[in-house]
């Protein structure tokens, strides 16, 4: 009863990863970060993840600060944030968190305050969407350890 | 360089070659510097040259990275990203090899625009963001060649 919990668990994350990866929100480099992972190091995804949404947060409330400012003029630190973030999300896979900055630093290039504000919604969007699948995969994970942990207990 | 023995030189160059991104144990004990301002790329880095057997360091930015050297340690490879504060990784490599550091330097960036100003500073190779296994031990590779 409990290896079948631990069995459905495992192939309910690896739907919900397939998925991922056919609507394109995750490519390769997300099983890179999976395969860095090990019994020396069994939480690294979710601490290099967590250290992503953290990230993620800040400069997308920079972002905002920035374009909601009536006087607002600096393409270029517009540009750097964008930077810094296309860089966290390609390290960790978010292909489409990626993408949308490409566009969004087109936008920014042209100097063009309507683009970036559109931009930064679909962004937003994006970045609320992968963040809440990478919990649902977490959350997944999480109770099949626990399961297997209940199935296989510690001998003493 | 690297300080490695007769025959043993054979034994990893092969296990390099054959691109397993299982775990890798050098014959020769590899350090590495890595240089990154970005946390997320700082432990991936780290990370990834652990699993392969690779003592390494991390700092970040291209002062940290000039300081360690003055302090005295020296590495086999350093992997220097290239926009960092206080110090970018352009003026780094320009600063590091003025020193007379020989080390195999790869750039590691997502800026493809300065590609050709940071080879020119002094790299010996460059890859792009994000870093792979394969990508770095095609480094690897390099390293134990030239080395």
């Amino acid at each position: 009863m409990l290896g079948l919990g631990v069995d459905r668990l495992r192939a309910d994350m690896n739907r919900l990863l397939a998925l991922l990866f056919h609507q394109g929100v995750l490519d390769e480099q997300f099983l890179q970060l999976q395969q860095l992972q090990d019994e020396s190091s069994p939480n690294f995804v979710s601490e290099v993840v967590n250290i992503y949404f953290h990230e993620s947060e800040k400069l997308l409330r920079n972002l905002r600060g920035l374009l909601m400012d009536k006087e607002f003029s600096d393409y270029k630190k517009i540009g750097i944030h964008l930077n810094q973030f296309m860089g966290s999300s390609s390290s960790i896979g978010a292909k489409r968190v990626r993408n949308v900055c490409v566009a969004f630093r087109a936008a920014s290039e042209q100097n063009n305050r309507a683009g970036c504000l559109r931009a930064l919604e679909l962004l937003e969007h994006e970045y609320c969407y992968l963040k809440n699948k990478l919990h649902e995969l977490f959350h997944i994970e999480q109770q099949r350890v626990l399961a297997a942990g209940v199935r296989y207990p510690m001998q003493h | 360089m690297l300080k490695s023995k007769t025959g043993m030189e054979d034994g990893f160059l092969s296990s390099v070659g054959a691109g397993d991104s299982t775990m890798l144990e050098p014959p020769t004990k590899i350090t590495a510097l890595v240089v990154d301002d970005d946390t997320i790329n700082q432990m991936i880095h780290h990370r990834l040259l652990d699993n392969l057997g690779i003592r390494n360091q991390v700092v970040r930015n291209g002062k940290e990275a000039i300081d360690v050297h003055c302090s005295g340690k020296n590495f086999d490879l350093i992997l220097m990203d290239m926009e960092m504060p206080v110090m970018n990784g352009i003026e780094a490599t320009r600063q590091l090899r003025a020193m007379g550091i020989r080390s195999m330097i790869a750039g590691v960036s997502t800026n493809t625009r300065e590609r050709e100003n940071f080879m020119k500073a002094g790299l010996d190779d460059y890859q792009e963001k994000p870093l792979t296994t394969s990508k770095l031990v095609s480094i690897l590779h390099k390293v134990h060649k030239d080395g």
